[in-house]
């Protein structure tokens, strides 16, 4: 049996249909259960001393007056911890030559970014543990600090960690054809630099953990804020030496992860440790300052292009060398060279050219690490790329789009490999360009940009294609050695009321995950979605399964719902026949009743079903499988990845006089394969897209010299807000893969990927005719002033 | 320590309509009172400095950062948290403008913004969308955009116009 | 994080909170809106404050007019300001203002009386009162004191209050029949402090100039205003720059802020000759 997804009105046609979120309800009746809610008898709270310094051994540390504090339970140095908990090494083996030196869960002996924890106080209270943590002494010897990307490799840098030799954590150099001759024989080379700032991810709910030993069991519960829950599960066993049976992991609802949650973080190892040596719950909940300076980081690239073009704008070359600070470690266990290796990986990714080198250079500084964060390198890439393809068009005179679909790979070239290496199972850039065209009216907008002109406003357009990698293999880390899962699974049960339960190993961040794998099921096994509950995030519970993270839940998650909905659906169908009397492939469920598949006369309703199997199965031949539970694993085997692509445009006016942006409005055109609910995808491209703008205009961590964060708060690192957001029109192609059946790619991190540059050729050009151009995120009015030389100084 | 001030302060007040007794310690902020000693975990805190809007409540009528008001400066008040305006079904209009609309993902900033979203229909029933922009820039969501929330609030506030269900 | 404070003791009237202040031991802090302590003490910018709670006084609340000043109290609420009739006759700067003050949650907390007190550089009240000419009440152990609103702020977070006092209202001229005032400002977001903001009086006497966000106190640009008078918008632009001294923060730059205030002032005057006619 196959999906008839061009049928809307097939039975059970829930696929491709917006479907209310089940989850949504209690969350608007402030009756969700984030991991802060929970309350355990014998709760304590851990809070963490930190590190002041960037940089500096530990002389010592004195926690007399902390322990005096009324409700301390117990002070931890970094030495007590690495009695129960051994530490790790985050590299892969397929990023050849990645380095990174053993780290733990707090410092042992030297501290080497601010925020990393050098002391845990355990107290009853959060308020009594940060009272206390307020008088732990701690004497720091200063040591040479290095935070400079550029300069790290110098001879005259300090190497942070001696043992390993240098400040280069990882290089990787990409060539493909004659880059050089290409560039010499061109009839145009535009060669820019571009600058991205250091993001977070400001999660509205901070980290947080719970974790329970129960030493009578032998058994550690953690309630945490995770996308990955097996993943935790199998870092918890490995480092803390308990039996990977042993740890559950549970993951209830989460307050934003965005690639934020789905690392390793010390703190997070430290506490469960504590709960490990103390034998009771213990909580760590990060306060907002903490996030700032131990939520991963990411993005932080200063990065050297070149384009050749020649005179029809067709491009002959493109040659990048990006380099990126990654703070001290390599982040546990996806490593921090990721990003870089992405951005090789995707650069010119929608263009057919010949001649690609790409270097990525990944160093050590003394700053808060940095690791994978929605739309990883994405962003970054497309800035690079789509940025010069613009200069290139004006360097020869020509519109934008003409000069993208002059080179974008034709919409029949399908299967290609990219000079990045990189395979496309099957995109449409010239269908999503000109759905694009349609939906902004671009000849009409370029009119208003004109006639605004001549009023003294600046607007400006700007297009970005993209594409985006989604439904990762083992190709992404597995292959590395890593134990994190690409393959997933689902289980899918019906009950004596005919309803169904299915059990997923992806999770539920917010982004539809239960809506989603309902629909799915509900479609797949012949019931409507209401019937249908979605367990999720207990890895004592559920299949074992990646988790949340490079936009697989709907391709992977979904494929295992949808083979394990259709198996359960064969199961009730065989029982059916059998009760029925009737050959089991004339029999059909739709809406929760078995029916003639031809005229679809009811039969007998789910219910019924379910009430002899469970309890009066003797009535039931004897020998008939009567298992109404199914699971189904799915993994890609074809693809390393399943590209998606699209294009986004954003007109906005730029005030020459502040170097204030406004944004006016924005599109996305966007190809995720086969769609299984529009308003989810909608309002996932619109926050991904938020999510960039603020890299666009807002978003950047600063640093002083000495490796001080210098704006950790939400009021000094701006994320977007309500008031300047503008109104996004989205729009879709639909080229499913041929994978799976369900044909669904992801989309979680399109939106992110290709409005920072959007905005940026929107911003130049609007400046073009002023002879001004910004390349360094986010565009602050200031860079905005300076790129038109109105202030110098 | 004077006779005057206290380091715990007994204070009476009226929560979800329901009057509470309770003795707070003097730096304890009006969010922790409710989230940790009232169990009302529907109020968030996310910044606890005021900027993000997670922990926004009606207090005496008028929404409020949570997090910037001390439980001791409650005494007296009449204090309304998400589960409450759910009990008593006043906001069930915007709640079910916002599941159908997909004007929440993670749902963590989704109390406050509620909280401020009804403050704001309840002074102006008819704002336009750069009226709700602006108002609901206090509170911050990661995840949606804010387009969906706004279009949410926008339908809500034609439909009582029209003299849907408020 | 979590707050630490010293003591809570809520005041019953003035002469209680006076008392509460003078027994303190030097800690006392006193508690209006709570809108810009609350989050220190929730940083631990500050901890240990015996606060004195003021909030409730009635007396301190309240706008009214006084012979020829407007008189608001000091527990007067943002957003009592902001849609009060009398301020918007007597005083439309303040009306103004509020609509930049943070968010509507923060302005039905926050008070004029902390504003000032306070003292934020950055802030929209101070630099108002500024450029209105208001005098400051305060009221002490010792009975009450008016402080001329150029002689308040003398630092960063810092005032003319001293230790013992309490900030009771502050009151301003009524706005001229044919008296202008507008509020020009730029902040990354709505509700931000501002990278640069003016605040523009024009009287029968002449013009008045207060600038925030440019310095550590809110500047009244009195060479600025002298040339405004004369009539040289290019001259007051010039002067502008050798009056402000801005910092660099990681929002701007000193020279931005500089160039800020001069496009703010012009967008300012531009608006005032709007008013005339």
């Amino acid at each position: 049996m196959t999906i008839n997804f061009g049928n809307p009105d097939r039975p059970n046609s829930y696929i491709g249909k917006t479907v209310p979120r089940p989850n949504a309800g209690k969350l608007v009746q402030g009756r969700g259960r984030y991991v802060d809610d929970i309350v355990l008898p014998r709760m304590a709270h851990v809070v963490f001393v930190r590190s002041q310094l960037a940089h500096a051994r530990i002389v010592s540390i004195d926690t007399e007056e902390a322990r005096a504090v009324k409700g301390v339970l117990r002070i931890f140095t970094g030495p007590d911890l690495a009695e129960v908990c051994t530490p790790w090494v985050a590299v892969l083996e397929h990023l050849k030559g990645l380095k990174s030196p053993p780290e733990h869960p707090m410092a042992i002996d030297r501290a080497v970014w601010v925020g990393e924890p050098v002391v845990a106080v355990v107290a009853t209270t959060r308020a009594a543990a940060e009272d206390a943590a307020a008088l732990v002494d701690v004497d720091y010897d200063p040591l040479p600090v290095v935070t400079d990307t550029m300069t790290a490799l110098d001879t005259d840098t300090p190497v942070i960690h001696p043992e390993l030799g240098d400040n280069l954590a990882f290089r990787r150099l990409h060539e493909e054809g004659t880059v050089d001759d290409a560039m010499a024989g061109a009839h145009k080379v535009i060669t820019t630099r571009f600058r991205t700032a250091r993001h977070t991810g400001v999660t509205l709910e901070p980290r947080s953990i719970l974790v329970d030993w129960n030493p009578a069991e032998g058994q550690m519960t953690a309630y945490h804020a995770t996308q990955a829950p097996h993943m935790m599960q199998t870092v918890l066993a490995t480092h803390l030496d308990i039996p990977e049976g042993r740890v559950r992991v549970i993951c209830g609802d989460v307050g934003g992860s965005y690639g934020i949650k789905v690392h390793v973080y010390p703190d997070e190892v430290a506490t469960a440790a504590i709960a490990k040596i103390m034998s009771r719950p213990v909580k760590f909940i990060a306060d907002r300052l903490e996030s700032f300076t131990t939520d991963i980081h990411a993005r932080d690239h200063e990065i050297e292009a070149s384009i050749a073009v020649d005179a029809g704008g067709k491009i002959l070359a493109i040659d990048v060398d990006d380099w990126t600070g990654i703070g001290p470690y390599s982040v546990y266990p996806r490593t921090s060279a990721i990003e870089g290796n992405q951005v090789v990986n995707l650069c010119g990714g929608p263009y057919d050219f010949a001649n690609y080198r790409a270097r990525t250079s990944v160093v050590f500084q003394n700053k808060t690490p940095t690791c994978q964060y929605r739309a990883v390198g994405h962003p970054i890439a497309v800035a690079i790329t789509e940025g010069l393809v613009d200069m290139a068009a004006a360097a020869i005179g020509m519109d934008p789009v003409e000069i993208r679909r002059r080179n974008m790979f034709a919409d029949d070239a399908y299967p290609v490999t990219s000079p990045a290496k990189m395979r496309f199972e099957g995109l449409s850039h010239h269908a999503s360009m000109d759905k694009l065209m349609e939906l902004m009216d671009y000849d009409a907008l370029r009119a208003d940009q004109a006639e605004a002109r001549k009023r003294g406003k600046h607007r400006g357009i700007g297009i970005a294609s993209f594409i985006e990698l989604t439904n990762p293999s083992p190709f992404m880390y597995g292959i590395g050695g890593a134990r994190i899962s690409a393959q997933d699974g689902c289980t899918v049960r019906m009950d004596p009321d005919g309803s169904v339960v299915a059990l997923s190993g992806v999770t539920e961040q917010g982004q539809g995950t239960e809506a989603m794998l309902s629909q799915i099921v509900a479609e797949s096994v012949g019931i409507t979605p209401d019937k249908v509950r979605i367990i999720t995030g207990d890895t004592q519970v559920t299949p074992y399964g990646g988790g949340t993270w490079a936009s697989r839940g709907a391709g992977i998650g979904g494929e295992a719902a949808l083979k394990a909905g259709r198996a359960l659906r064969e199961s009730i169908l065989e029982v059916a026949a059998a009760m029925l009397q009737a050959d089991q492939g004339a029999l059909d469920i739709r809406d929760g009743e078995i029916v003639d598949a031809d005229s679809g006369v009811a039969r007998m309703p789910l219910h019924e079903l379910g009430r002899i199997v469970y309890f009066r199965g003797d009535t039931l031949p004897k020998g008939l499988p009567r298992e109404l539970v199914q699971t189904r694993h799915y993994i890609t085997m074809d693809y390393p990845f399943a590209f998606t692509n699209g294009v986004q445009a954003s007109y906005l006016e730029v005030d020459t006089d502040t170097g204030v942006v406004t944004l006016l409005k924005h599109w996305c055109v966007e190809d995720c394969g086969r769609i299984i609910n529009p308003q989810l995808v909608d309002e996932q491209i619109r926050g991904g897209i938020v999510q960039g703008l603020g890299g666009a205009l807002f978003e950047e961590i600063h640093y002083d010299e000495e490796g001080q964060l210098l704006n950790g708060s939400m009021a000094d690192y701006l994320v977007p807000m309500a008031a300047e957001m503008p109104d996004m029109i989205i729009g879709h192609v639909e080229t499913p893969t041929k994978e799976s059946e369900l044909g669904a790619k992801g989309a979680g991190e399109a939106g992110t990927a290709g409005a920072p540059a959007a905005v940026m050729n929107a911003i130049n050009d609007a400046l073009r005719p002023l002879g001004a151009q910004v390349t360094e995120m986010p565009f602050t009015p200031e860079r905005i002033l300076r790129a038109l030389g109105t202030i110098t100084d | 320590m004077t006779d005057m001030f206290r380091d715990k302060i007994d204070i009476s007040l009226s929560v979800n309509g329901e009057p509470v007794e309770a003795r707070v310690p003097a730096g304890q902020h009006l969010i922790d009172f409710l989230r940790l000693d009232q169990s009302l975990t529907g109020a968030h805190a996310s910044c606890e400095h005021g900027v993000c809007g997670a922990c926004t409540i009606r207090v005496d009528g008028q929404a409020v950062r949570g997090c910037l008001m001390l439980a001791a400066q409650a005494d007296g008040a009449d204090v309304w948290t998400i589960e409450g305006l759910t009990d008593r079904a006043e906001i069930t209009d915007l709640q079910d403008a916002f599941v159908a609309r997909n004007a929440l993902q993670c749902g963590f900033c989704t109390p406050g913004m509620l909280v401020a979203a009804e403050d704001l229909l309840s002074r102006n029933s008819q704002p336009s969308r750069e009226e709700i922009r602006e108002h609901l820039s206090g509170n911050y969501c990661r995840c949606t955009g804010y387009e969906a929330i706004v279009d949410a609030v926008e339908l809500v506030a034609r439909s009582r116009a029209k003299g849907g269900t408020a | 994080m979590k707050a630490s404070a010293g003591g809570y003791a809520r005041a019953q009237d003035v002469r209680h909170a006076l008392d509460l202040l003078a027994q303190s031991d030097g800690q006392g802090r006193i508690l209006a809106g709570g809108q810009s302590l609350v989050a220190a003490m929730n940083m631990r910018l500050s901890t240990g404050d015996m606060l004195v709670d003021i909030s409730r006084i009635a007396e301190l609340s309240g706008i009214t007019v006084a012979g020829d000043r407007l008189r608001i109290g000091a527990l007067t609420r943002h957003v009592e300001v902001g849609g009060d009739p009398l301020v918007a006759e007597h005083a439309p700067l303040l009306t103004q203002a509020v609509q930049f003050i943070a968010h509507a949650a923060i302005r039905n907390r926050g008070t004029i009386g902390g504003a000032l007190a306070h003292a934020d550089p950055a802030a929209e009240f101070p630099a108002c009162a500024l450029a209105l000419g208001a005098t400051i009440h305060v009221q002490g152990p010792d009975g009450s004191r008016d402080i001329a609103v150029e002689d308040f702020f003398e630092d960063v977070f810092t005032t003319a209050i001293e230790d013992g006092e309490i900030l009771t209202a502050l009151s301003v001229p009524l706005a001229e029949p044919t008296e202008a005032q507008v509020l020009e400002e730029v902040a990354r977001r709505s509700g931000d402090y501002a990278l640069a903001g003016v605040c523009l009086v024009r009287r029968a006497s002449g013009h008045r100039l207060s600038l925030f966000s440019v310095g550590s106190v809110p500047v009244l640009a009195t060479a600025t205003m002298a040339a405004l008078d004369a009539g040289d918008l290019d001259g007051a632009v010039a002067a502008l720059a050798t009056e402000i001294d801005p910092p660099s923060d990681t929002q701007a730059s000193a020279a931005y802020r500089r160039h800020l205030a001069s496009v703010l002032l012009r967008r300012a005057v531009a608006r005032i000759g709007d008013q005339r006619t």
